[in-house]
């Protein structure tokens, strides 16, 4: 499938590009050059950070007149949470009702 | 920065489906009331049409208004885009807020694959714009787009929604 988990998550396993999506959080829709200011690299490494992050679809880019402009994709993240966070809590949560009921019980 | 992109999100997912099975998904009633938070669409496909979405009756019982969200076409170009004005109205707070701008775009990739973009232009709507992309839970209306995605992707692929 082409948007796979693995793609997430070797995006999201770098600090350079959480910063990058930190940003865009802040502030969406911002160019190459203004994403620059915020981390200490090079234009290259920018774009080569920025570009796992549009193929792993956390990012995507829109033209506005001659600029490039970086946003936020939220979606990707959406799903990694109901795939794997949601899951696992609701595990936890059902033990603990199942502590409950027999704490309960032998009231 | 432009004024227009602090107020522009972007949302975008991938769906294993046809373009036509994803139009069909977001501009037919009988579709749309069976992901996200339901409801059925009326949609005017062309330009200057109406469009208007229509509560459920689970919504009804939180005390949304029979109309929940209005608008018009803009531009309808089946199954590849469809621009149009939105505008919730959830509350007296977005009701007094302008239309906000929608454009869906979807486009076919190779091997039955779909990429569906949602670009929504919130100038001037804050309450809208807080509100859209979700993060809060989606079981008290706080899914927004993504939650509404995710939802539709496993619709569309599975025959099942995320939570069924």
């Amino acid at each position: 499938m082409a948007m796979d988990d693995d793609n997430i998550f070797k995006a999201l396993a770098d600090p350079t590009r959480r910063s990058l999506l930190d940003q865009l959080f802040q502030r969406d829709g911002q160019t190459l050059k203004e994403l620059m200011t915020g981390v200490a690299m090079t234009r290259f490494g920018v774009m080569k950070h920025l570009k796992v992050l549009e193929d792993a679809d956390l990012v995507v880019t829109r033209r506005s007149g001659r600029e490039k402009l970086h946003f936020l994709n939220a979606v990707p993240i959406r799903m990694i949470h109901d795939r794997w966070i949601d899951k696992y809590r609701e595990r936890e949560l059902s033990a603990l009702l199942g502590l409950k009921a027999k704490l309960e019980k032998k009231d | 920065m432009t004024d227009n992109s602090a107020t522009t999100q972007v949302y975008r997912i991938v769906i294993k489906a046809s373009a036509q099975a994803i139009w069909d998904a977001i501009t037919k009633p009988e579709w749309t009331e069976r992901y996200g938070y339901g409801g059925r669409v009326g949609y005017e496909l062309k330009v200057d049409g109406q469009f208007s979405h229509k509560a459920s009756a689970e919504m009804k019982s939180f005390g949304l208004p029979d109309e929940i969200i209005n608008g018009k076409v803009i531009e309808s170009d089946p199954p590849r885009k469809l621009v149009q004005t939105w505008h919730p109205l959830f509350d007296a707070a977005t009701t007094a807020e302008p239309h906000t701008r929608l454009t869906y775009e979807i486009k076919e990739n190779s091997g039955g694959v779909c990429t569906l973009t949602i670009t929504h232009d919130v100038t001037g709507a804050p309450r809208v714009a807080s509100m859209v992309p979700g993060g809060g839970d989606p079981a008290q209306g706080g899914g927004g787009w993504p939650w509404i995605l995710s939802d539709l992707k496993s619709l569309l692929e599975t025959g099942k929604r995320m939570s069924a």
